[in-house]
């Protein structure tokens, strides 16, 4: 009634990859809270030049898009040896 | 505004839809069944679903939206980038996969699959519903918004053709032709925009816009008396004086029959030439004073200083990529912010320098510097909307339904990641594209939502009939896939699981299609209605109520043993019905009824601040109270 459009197989690496994934949200989420922080608590600081002639603000804005990608990618890669591990592929 | 149209422009538009709807036909003939229909048989590879997540997921509000955002308000449009962004890293690390594992062609499927509750069919399918149209209203604005010039129609016509093409994409093919054209589309929009964005940094800072850019006037202003009695140009005459407030003195002058408004400079001293738009005595517009054929509604966006190496320049040339963001700090522009008269019925934008150091910081547009005059309610607002984007993607129906198009949960992972890096990739892009937009002399006043397709017209038409059309099959993607949504909504889980009306293959797919049909025309209506408000801004509110009602549930479906049924369905009720009534009541609504914005009830602008931990706290409360419920929960669903 309610199963998935396309068949799948048991996934014996559910719970370490649900366990990872947790692990890594939480880290981003207080990288962002971070960013909100300072915007919140005091704005000015984002205007200082942290590297080279780039202020925090943009430093901190790509940073978050950056790391994002970065934080997939290992995500993808650890998650992917866990199932080959695991599910025997 | 009034805009030349290009036979070239025109070409090319029609050459996209025509390859969209002939897309369409090919994966009718192949689409049949109701898997087919609503979740492209869960055969489409993870690198084409990636990109399609990336097609669909930078609708009119990433590219049209937030470019206008950044171009108006400078950094504060990034920040909708930044939150965009941040809240794929809730999809990909906590939703993509379990969704997968739970779900079959909706979210409510997913929701309800540990369950079989008919409440959870009910107030899930209804949630898909409202965000579906909260997320339809903004793309149908920047639809319209993008016909004006393009093809020289009335914003009206532009909303009609995309909610009638869409609906006959998706009466025709489904999820399939959706997800191609979804691909195609994102794939184009990626690589045009890394083009702007190079013809941008090529051309570098220009104290010259261009050779036909308005010349403001200033002209000196005459007292007597300490009354403001004529100016220093005898050709003006004084016809009125609105004294607005403390700091903004508003003068209209006449000159050859022709009345032009002009703000008292701060030490009174000159006057300074505005745009308007005003209603005359027998009801009609003008522009500038002058009708709008007479194209006296200028563009408007110009630096005022260069400064490179501490020395002032004309023009920088060619710059890298942060060398443009560090020269543009020690620049100076021109903003134009809006005002209205209400004495003379006419709105004004008058002249506002800003530095490029405001340009790239917070606070033009959310306030939040106490320097600035921020509030504890500014304040608020800036962590509501932050909240809302970084919990709203994940709770978007139309993304949700994307992980069903794939084989296996190692699929929808990999797409997800695809998604995040195209993603990411072209919304640092928007803050390069919406600054170039900021000093061009682009800017059309009257719809932010033009700076991204209006600066590429600055570099050629060819670029901007290209980005236009991108930029409208990335509308009619978008609205396709959120009419698929609707569609299934209606058909699938309210139909079909809730009212038990058991249908077969093609009668399911006909309802759906049916369904669409309705969506769609619903969608026409609201566009129309909700002209002119920046798209970004309404997909913010779209994200919070995504988020008030769906994020809780699937959070604590996946993470909390003890979430019940009725937890679900009351905390979905209570996100939607909590997030809508303080929309209702917001600042930026009361301003769309003609009312003052400072009488609103919750001086709020985005909801996801109080309605988003209402509705967690409303599941946890509700699932303890009705703990003996959850003896009925379906185990071992995933072998149903």
């Amino acid at each position: 009634m309610h199963g998935p459009a396309a068949k799948l197989d048991a996934d014996k690496a559910a719970a370490k990859k649900s366990k990872l994934g947790v692990i890594l949200f939480l880290c981003y989420t207080l990288v962002y809270i971070g960013f909100v922080f300072i915007g919140l608590m005091d704005p000015e600081l984002l205007e200082l030049h942290v590297l080279g002639k780039q202020n925090l603000a943009i430093v901190y804005g790509f940073g978050l898009i950056i790391l994002a990608i970065v934080m997939g990618f290992i995500y993808n890669a650890v998650c992917s040896r866990y199932e080959d591990q695991m599910n025997n592929k | 505004m009034i805009y030349n149209v290009s036979p070239g422009a025109i070409i090319i538009f029609m050459t996209f839809v025509a390859a969209v709807l002939g897309l369409s036909f090919y994966f009718a003939r192949k689409t049949k069944s109701a898997s087919g229909y609503y979740a492209a048989g869960g055969n489409i590879h993870w690198g084409v679903n990636g990109i399609a997540f990336a097609g669909d997921y930078l609708s009119a509000a990433s590219f049209l939206g937030i470019c206008g955002m950044i171009a108006f308000s400078g950094y504060d449009g990034f920040l909708y980038s930044i939150g965009y962004l941040a809240g794929w890293v809730v999809a990909l690390f906590l939703v993509a996969e379990p969704l997968k594992r739970l779900g079959k062609y909706t979210f409510t499927d997913a929701l309800d699959a540990r369950f079989n509750s008919k409440s959870i069919k009910l107030t899930a399918s209804f949630s898909t519903l409202i965000v579906s149209v909260f997320y339809l209203i903004p793309q149908m604005v920047g639809a319209g918004d993008l016909v004006v010039p393009l093809l020289g129609l009335p914003h009206y016509v532009g909303v009609l053709i995309v909610g009638s093409i869409v609906i006959f994409i998706v009466a025709t093919a489904g999820m399939t032709s959706t997800t191609y054209v979804q691909f195609i589309k994102g794939a184009l929009l990626i690589i045009f925009s890394t083009i702007l964005t190079g013809y941008i940094l090529t051309n570098g800072l220009n104290l010259n816009p261009g050779g036909d850019y308005h010349k403001f006037i200033t002209v000196g202003a005459v007292f007597e008396d300490n009354k403001l009695t004529g100016v220093d140009d005898p050709e003006y005459k004084v016809e009125n004086v609105y004294a607005v407030d403390a700091n903004h003195t508003f003068v209209s002058l006449q000159k050859e029959g022709i009345t032009r408004f002009f703000k008292l400079s701060a030490d009174s001293s000159t006057l300074v030439e505005m745009l308007s738009v005003a209603t005359a005595s027998d009801g009609t517009k003008l522009y500038n004073g002058e009708p709008k054929s007479a194209g006296k509604f200028y563009q408007v966006g110009h630096l005022t200083k260069i400064e490179v190496d501490g020395v002032e320049v004309d023009k920088t040339g060619p710059l890298g990529p942060f060398e443009f963001l560090s020269t543009l700090e020690n620049a100076e522009l021109v903003r134009f912010t809006k005002a209205e008269i209400k004495e003379a019925q006419a709105t004004v934008w008058y002249q506002t320098p800003t530095s490029g150091k405001e340009m790239i910081n917070p606070g033009l547009l959310l306030k939040v510097s106490s320097k600035a005059g921020a509030t504890f309610w500014t304040k608020l607002n800036f962590v509501s909307l932050m909240l809302a984007l970084f919990l709203g993607t994940s709770a978007l129906p139309h993304i949700l339904i994307r992980y069903y198009t794939v084989a296996s949960q190692r699929a929808a992972r990999k797409s997800t990641i695809v998604a995040i890096a195209a993603i990411g990739f072209f919304y640092i892009l928007t803050l390069y594209m919406g600054l170039g937009a900021s000093f061009n002399g682009v800017i059309d006043l009257e719809s932010s939502n033009m700076s991204g397709p209006l600066l590429a017209k600055y570099f050629g038409v060819g670029l901007f009939s290209i980005i236009s059309a991108i930029a409208f099959a990335t509308v009619l993607g978008t609205v396709a896939g959120l009419i698929v949504a609707s569609s299934g909504a209606i058909a699938h889980d309210f139909m079909d699981n809730y009212l038990g009306m058991k249908m077969d293959d093609r009668r399911k797919v006909k309802a759906g299609k049916m369904a669409a049909f309705s969506v769609g025309i619903f969608a026409i209506i609201l566009g129309i209605l909700f002209k002119g408000m920046n798209v970004s801004f309404l997909v913010g509110l779209a994200f919070a109520v995504a988020a008030s009602a769906n994020l809780p549930s699937i959070l604590f479906l996946l993470f909390w043993e003890k979430t019940t049924a009725k937890g679900i369905s009351w905390s979905i009720m209570t996100g939607i019905a909590s997030s809508v009534l303080i929309i209702l009541l917001s600042p930026s609504m009361f301003e769309r009824y003609g009312l003052d914005k400072a009488t609103a009830p919750i001086p709020l602008d985005n909801p996801g601040i109080i309605s988003i931990p209402l509705a967690a706290l409303v599941l946890v409360v509700v699932s303890l109270l009705s703990q003996k419920d959850n003896h009925s929960k379906v185990e071992n669903y995933h072998h149903d």
